[in-house]
C-alpha cells in the first residue's frame, strides 16, 4: 500500500493539553508592544527595514517565554494560552477605544486587565502619527475614502493590520537552517559592487536579515536554557522530555533538522514568529505534508519513530496552531468571527511532475484535526481526478465530525487558473491555499489575498439612487432609473456603477500598499521568500516573483435574483414598475426600519441641523427620532401591495436550483466583478484579480445594506459566498453545486467559497460517504473549484428552530421522504434533532 | 413514431435529487401520484389521491400534483445525469403507487434506460400483474414492500388484503429485475420478532433476493395530515428505540438474507 489512512488513537497528553486550552480565556499582554516601541524610539535615523529587524531582534531577546505542561513543541507568544499580543505600529486607536468592550463584545471577546491597559497606552503614546493605517489615510483619494465611509467596500484588513497571507519557504528553514540563510546574506553583501544602483538597499536588507534570523536562532536557545532550567526541578519523565526540548532548540532552526522532531519544531518556530513579526493573519503552512515527508519517512524506516509518536508531534502542532491568537476590532472581528487566524495546512493534490503526492502524513493530518477538533489549522485538501478514494474517505469522515473541515480544491480548475495569471505548468501544480481559499505558488508569492471584502449589493442600491447617498455624489450618475425602458439600460447602469465603485476601491487598497512598503517592510518574512535577496526589496515592497491583489467581491446571488426579477416583472411581465422597486427599496417592503437604519437617517438630519447652524440638544434628537419615525408610517394598503409583491419576487426563478436563464445571468452578474477588477494594477507590479467569498462579513455588511429587489429586506445577511442566497435553493445539493458551477470559476484566480449544507443522515454509512465523495467529483468535474461542508449539528438545528428564516432550504431526509426543516412542527423538528446526534454510525 | 413514449403524460408530486436511500448510488426520485392503499402510517399522505389537491405547508396553500409529460420529467432528471454515472444512481419512481400509472411509469423508466442511467421502482405491488409487466422490460431494480403476512391484519391496517402482493412477489423473483424486499417497521402493526421473521421468511424464500431492508416506523409526515385536513390516526405512537430495532435486525438476519436498517 503506498500511504495508510488507518485511525491512529489520540493520546492522554494531548487529551490534556486540550483540557488546558478550552479552560483558558483569550487575553491581551502589553509585552511586544512596550519591547516594539523601546527599540523603534531609539532607531529614528535608521532605514525603515534596518529598524523592523532590530525592533524584532529587541523583542526575540526579550519577550517572557514560557514551556506548558506537557508541551513537546515549544514556543509561546504570550504566557497565557490562546492569548495574544498588539501590534502599534500598524494602528492602535481602535481598540484604545475599545478597552472597555473587547471583554465583553459577543464576536471574539479578550480579556485585559487594567495593568495591561495602562502600558498599551504608554507605549501607543509613541505611535501617534506613525502607524501604516495613518500613512495609508493620507495617501488614500477622497473619493475613495468617502466611497469607504459608505460602506461599499472594506479595506479593514490591512488598513489596521500587517499583511500576512503567504506561505514562506519553510522548508529551506528545516532542510538547511537559517544559518544557511546568514550565510547567503553574507555572500550577497560580500560580493555587492559599491558602485551598483541597487547596492546599498541590498546591503540594508541583507544586514536586517542576518539580525532577524540571529534573533529567532537565539530566542531558540532561550527555549532550551529554560527547558533544561526547568528539567532540574521536574519529575523523571518530564525531566526526560525537557532535556529532549533543550537538545532539540538548540539544534533548530539555526541548523539542518536531523529527525522528524527537529523538523516539526523548526516549522512551529517559523510559524510562529512570522506572526510575531508581523499582525497578519492566513500565514498558511500550506503542503505540509509534502515537505515533512522525508523526516518522517526516514525516521520510520530508521525506527527512531512510531507511527503513534509522529501523530502525538503533529496533535502538539496542530494545538499550539490555536494557541497563537489576535485581537482584531470588533467590526473586523465579526467579519472573521471564530477567533480565527486562517492558518491553511493542506494535503494531498499532484506534485510538480503531475503525479498524485497522497502520502501517510496526509492521512495522518486528517487524523491530527479529528484528535483535536480545533479550528486550526485550516485544513484544507486538494483534489484531482486521480485523487485516491481512500484519503477522500478519511477526508469525509473529518467533515462528517461537524467541524467544517477540511474543505476541498479542485486541482482542474486551479492549476489552469494559475497558469492563466502566468505562472507556469510546475509551480502551478505546487500550489496551496492561503487563509480562506486563496491559491498561489508557495514560497514565491505575495498575493495580497483578502485586500478588501467588496459588497456587490451597494452598487445595486446606488443605481436607484443615481450614485447619491445622504446628500452627496458617492460613485458616479448613472441616470434615473425611473427614466429606463429597457433591461439593458438598467443592467449597463449596474455595470458601470460596479466599475466606479472598484476603481475607488483599488485606490483605497494601493494606497494602503504604499503605506506598507514605506513603513513597514518585513525581513524575516521576506527572507524566507524568492526574490528578495536579488532586489534588496522586502516581500512588501514588490521583492517577491508573483504579486497579486485579491480583493473578494459578494453578493452575486442577491444581485443575480434582483436584477432578474426586476427583468421579468419590470421589463416582461410588466407587472410592476422601476418606480414600485424604488418605494419599495426606500419603504423596507412595508417592513419598517431597521434599527440601523433608524439611526442612520437621524444621525444624517441632525448633521444637516448642525451645518444649519442649529444647536443638537437632546429633544431635537427625539424629535427628528419621531419624525423621521412618522415619515416611515406605511398605509396598511400599501403594506398589502408590498405583500404581493415579495411574494411575486418569491415566485421569480432563483439561483441555486439548476435553472439555466437566471444561473447563466449569474454568471454575468460575477463577471461585472471579476472583469473590470483584473484590468487594475498594484504597486508592486502585479494585477488585481478577484476572488468570490466573504469569509463571514455576508453577515455585518449585510447588516449595511439596504432593502433589494430580490426581497432581501434591510440588514437582512447577504448570500454567502459563491452559493444561492440563504433559503433559496430549494432543490438539493446536487441543483445548488450544478447552479454554482456555471459562475465562471477560473476567472475567480483569487477564489471561491462554495458552503453546502449536509444533514449527518446522508453520511451515515459507507454507502452516504461514497456517494457524496461521487458528489464531490461531479461538482468538481464541472468546474467548481472549492467546497467545504456543513455537516448540520444538533446545534444549527436548534439555532433553526429558533431563526427559521436563515434556513428555510434545510432539508431533512430518510427513506422515501424529505421535508424543509423549518416547515415541520416543533415537536417534528424535535424528533429530528434526536435522531441528528444518533448518526455516523459506520 | 419513436418519441412518442416521450409525450406519454402522468401525474406526479414532487421531484426529489440527491436521493440515496432508494437504490444504489446518487438518485432522483420521481413522486407519481395515486395509491390503491391507504396505510395509516404513510408518510406522503397527499400522494394518496389521484386528483390534485391543496394542502397546507408552513401556513401556505399549495397545490399537490401537477400533470407532466415524460420528456418534461426526463429534462429534470437528466439534470445530474453526471452524477448517476460516476455512482451507478439513475431514477427511482416511487408515490403513491406508480403502477396505477402503468403507461406512464413504463415510458419514464424506458427513457431512463435509451439515457443509461440505472432504474427502480419503490413499490407495494397492490395492481395486477400485468401493470408490473409492462415496467419490467425497462426497470433494474424493484424495492418492494411487503408490510404483513397475515392478510386480514394487512387489510385492517392498509385497506387492502395481500394475496395478491405476494403473487406479484413471487412472480418478479422470477423475472430479470433484482428485487429486494423491504418492510416498513410500525408499532401496533407489525414489530413483534414474529411478524419480522414471517415477513423475512417469506422474502427469503423468494428466488433470487439477497437483500432484506427494515424501515422502521418515523412520524415525520404527520404535519401533512393536518394540511390535507385528515386526522393521524397513529397519533401517540412513539418511534422506536434503536435498540430494538436492533435486536429486529437480529431477528431477520436469522433468514440468511443481508438484513439492514434503512433503505
Amino acid at each position: 500500500m503506498k500511504f495508510d489512512t488507518s485511525p491512529i488513537e489520540k493520546t492522554k497528553r494531548i487529551e490534556r493539553l486540550l483540557e488546558a486550552f478550552y479552560n483558558a480565556m483569550p487575553e491581551i499582554e502589553p509585552a511586544r508592544a512596550e519591547l516594539m516601541t523601546e527599540s523603534y524610539s531609539q532607531t529614528e535615523d535608521q532605514p525603515e527595514v534596518e529598524r523592523k529587524s532590530k525592533a524584532f531582534q529587541h523583542i526575540l531577546e526579550n519577550i517572557p517565554i514560557i514551556i506548558r505542561d506537557d508541551e513537546l513543541i515549544v514556543g509561546s507568544t504570550t504566557l497565557q494560552s490562546r492569548g495574544c499580543q498588539t501590534y502599534p505600529e500598524f494602528s492602535y486607536e481602535w481598540l484604545e477605544a475599545e478597552f472597555d468592550t473587547v471583554a465583553t463584545r459577543s464576536a471574539d471577546p479578550f480579556n485585559i486587565s487594567d495593568d495591561t491597559k495602562k502600558r498599551l497606552k504608554e507605549a501607543d503614546k509613541y505611535w501617534k502619527n506613525k502607524t501604516t493605517s495613518e500613512l495609508a489615510t493620507a495617501y488614500m483619494d477622497e473619493r475613495a475614502r468617502r466611497a469607504m465611509a459608505h460602506n461599499i467596500f472594506t479595506p479593514g484588513n490591512y488598513f489596521y493590520n500587517g499583511i500576512g497571507h503567504l506561505t514562506v519557504k519553510y522548508w529551506t528553514v528545516i532542510d538547511e537552517g537559517l544559518e544557511s540563510i546568514i550565510e547567503r546574506a553574507q555572500k550577497v553583501i560580500a560580493g555587492l559592487c559599491v558602485g551598483e544602483p541597487d547596492a546599498p538597499k541590498r546591503r540594508i536588507f541583507c544586514e536586517a536579515v542576518i539580525r532577524s534570523c540571529r534573533g529567532v536562532i537565539r530566542y531558540a536557545e532561550r527555549y532550551a536554557e529554560l527547558a533544561e532550567k526547568m528539567a532540574a526541578s521536574a519529575a523523571a519523565d518530564r525531566r526526560r522530555e525537557l532535556l529532549k526540548i533543550a537538545e532539540v532548540c538548540r539544534r533548530v532552526p539555526g541548523k539542518p533538522a536531523r529527525s522528524f522532531y527537529e523538523a516539526c519544531q523548526a516549522f512551529w518556530f517559523v510559524q510562529q514568529l512570522l506572526q510575531v513579526e508581523s499582525s497578519g493573519h492566513s500565514i498558511s503552512p500550506g503542503r505540509f505534508d509534502q515537505y515533512m515527508y522525508p523526516y518522517y519517512k526516514k525516521d520510520l524506516e530508521s525506527g527512531a519513530i512510531t507511527r503513534e509518536a509522529a501523530q502525538e508531534l503533529l496533535d502538539c502542532i496542530w494545538i499550539k496552531l490555536n494557541d497563537i491568537n489576535k485581537c482584531r476590532d470588533a467590526a473586523s472581528a465579526e467579519g472573521f468571527a471564530g477567533y480565527s487566524l486562517f492558518q491553511n495546512l493542506i494535503v494531498g493534490g499532484q506534485d510538480r511532475e503531475g503525479n498524485d503526492a497522497t502520502n501517510d502524513l496526509s492521512s495522518m493530518c486528517i487524523e491530527a484535526s479529528m484528535h483535536t477538533g480545533l479550528p486550526m489549522p485550516s485544513l484544507s485538501i486538494r483534489v484531482w481526478n486521480g485523487s485516491p478514494h481512500e484519503i477522500l474517505v478519511k477526508a469525509v469522515k473529518l467533515t462528517r465530525t461537524g467541524i467544517g473541515l477540511p474543505a476541498y480544491y479542485n486541482d482542474e480548475v486551479i492549476i489552469p487558473a494559475l497558469m492563466n495569471r502566468g505562472i507556469p505548468l510546475e509551480e502551478a501544480r505546487d500550489y496551496n491555499i492561503i487563509g480562506c481559499v486563496e491559491p498561489q505558488v508557495p514560497g514565491k508569492t505575495d498575493g495580497w489575498h483578502d485586500a478588501a471584502f467588496f459588497n456587490m449589493l451597494r452598487p445595486l442600491e446606488l443605481v436607484f439612487t443615481n450614485g447619491h447617498e445622504d446628500g452627496e455624489l458617492v460613485t458616479v450618475e448613472t441616470g434615473d432609473v425611473l427614466t429606463m425602458t429597457s433591461f439593458d439600460q438598467l443592467f449597463d447602469a449596474y455595470k458601470k456603477q460596479m466599475h466606479v465603485s472598484i476603481a475607488l476601491m483599488v485606490n483605497a487598497i494601493n494606497a494602503i500598499d504604499y503605506a506598507h512598503a514605506e513603513r513597514s517592510p518585513l525581513p524575516f518574512e521576506s527572507c524566507l521568500v524568492d526574490g528578495t535577496f536579488e532586489s534588496g526589496r522586502t516581500v512588501e515592497e514588490g521583492g517577491a516573483i508573483y504579486n497579486f491583489t485579491g480583493p473578494q467581491g459578494f453578493g452575486i446571488a442577491n444581485v443575480a435574483d434582483a436584477l432578474f426579477a426586476i427583468k421579468k416583472l419590470v421589463f416582461d411581465e410588466k407587472k410592476y414598475t422601476m418606480a414600485d422597486f424604488k418605494q419599495a427599496m426606500a419603504d423596507n417592503f412595508g417592513k419598517g426600519l431597521t434599527a440601523l437604519d433608524a439611526e442612520h437617517i437621524v444621525k444624517t438630519v441632525c448633521a444637516n441641523l448642525k451645518a444649519k447652524g442649529e444647536q443638537i440638544t437632546p429633544d431635537v434628537v427625539k424629535a427628528v427620532y419621531a419624525g423621521v419615525v412618522a415619515s416611515k408610517e406605511i398605509s396598511s394598503e400599501r403594506r398589502e401591495f408590498y405583500d404581493r409583491m415579495l411574494a411575486d419576487i418569491e415566485d421569480q426563478p432563483k439561483y441555486g436550483n439548476d435553472i439555466d436563464e437566471i444561473d447563466l445571468f449569474a454568471r454575468e452578474v460575477a463577471y461585472t466583478y471579476t472583469r473590470p477588477l483584473e484590468t487594475f494594477k498594484n504597486p508592486r507590479g502585479g494585477i488585481f484579480q478577484a476572488g468570490l467569498y466573504p469569509v463571514s462579513a455576508n453577515v455585518p455588511l449585510g447588516a449595511q445594506s439596504g432593502a433589494t429587489p430580490d426581497g432581501r429586506l434591510s440588514g437582512a445577511p447577504i448570500a454567502d459566498g459563491i452559493g444561492p442566497a440563504q433559503g433559496r435553493d430549494k432543490l438539493g445539493p446536487t441543483a445548488a453545486a450544478n447552479s454554482v458551477a456555471k459562475v465562471d470559476h477560473l476567472i475567480a484566480s483569487n477564489g471561491t467559497l462554495y458552503n453546502q449544507k449536509f444533514h449527518p443522515s446522508a453520511l451515515a454509512n459507507a454507502k452516504g460517504i461514497d456517494d457524496f465523495i461521487t458528489y464531490l467529483r461531479t461538482y468538481f468535474n464541472r468546474k467548481g473549484m472549492h467546497v467545504q461542508f456543513n455537516v448540520v449539528s444538533r446545534e444549527t438545528l436548534l439555532d433553526a428552530q429558533k431563526n427559521p428564516d436563515k434556513y428555510r432550504s434545510l432539508v431533512v431526509r430518510v427513506a422515501g421522504y424529505s421535508a424543509l426543516f423549518t416547515t415541520l412542527s416543533r415537536s417534528l423538528q424535535d424528533d429530528i434533532i434526536s435522531r441528528t446526534t444518533q448518526a455516523n454510525t459506520f | 413514431m419513436n418519441d412518442d413514449y416521450m409525450q406519454q403524460t402522468g401525474r406526479i408530486f414532487d421531484i426529489q435529487r440527491y436521493s440515496i436511500h432508494d437504490g444504489t448510488g446518487i438518485r432522483t426520485i420521481v413522486f407519481l401520484k395515486g395509491c390503491v392503499l391507504r396505510c395509516r402510517w404513510c408518510c406522503n399522505p397527499e400522494s394518496q389521491e389521484y386528483k390534485i389537491q391543496e394542502m397546507t405547508v408552513g401556513g401556505k396553500t399549495r397545490i399537490i400534483g401537477r400533470d407532466v409529460t415524460v420528456a418534461e420529467v426526463m429534462e429534470e432528471v437528466m439534470k445530474d445525469g453526471d452524477y448517476y454515472r460516476n455512482s451507478g444512481g439513475g431514477i427511482t419512481l416511487s408515490g403513491g403507487e406508480c403502477l396505477c400509472q402503468p403507461d406512464f411509469a413504463a415510458a419514464l423508466l424506458r427513457a431512463s434506460k435509451e439515457m443509461g442511467i440505472s432504474t427502480a421502482i419503490e413499490s407495494a405491488a397492490t395492481l395486477p400483474f400485468e401493470n408490473i409487466q409492462k415496467l419490467l422490460p425497462y426497470l433494474d431494480t424493484y424495492l418492494m414492500d411487503i408490510k404483513h403476512i397475515n392478510s386480514a391484519k394487512h387489510k385492517e391496517f392498509t385497506g387492502r388484503g395481500n394475496e395478491l402482493i405476494l403473487e406479484n412477489a413471487k412472480k418478479v423473483a422470477a423475472s430479470d429485475t433484482y428485487l429486494i424486499i423491504r418492510v416498513p417497521v410500525i408499532p401496533t402493526f407489525n414489530n413483534t420478532p414474529a411478524e419480522i421473521a414471517a415477513i423475512a421468511g417469506f422474502a427469503a424464500s423468494l428466488p433470487g433476493v439477497e437483500q432484506f431492508h427494515l424501515l422502521p416506523y418515523h412520524r415525520l409526515g404527520q404535519d401533512k395530515y393536518t394540511g390535507l385536513g385528515r386526522q393521524y390516526l397513529l397519533d401517540g405512537i412513539e418511534p422506536m428505540e434503536q435498540s430494538y430495532v436492533e435486536m429486529l435486525l437480529k431477528t431477520a438476519q436469522q433468514s440468511g438474507l443481508r438484513c439492514q436498517i434503512g433503505g
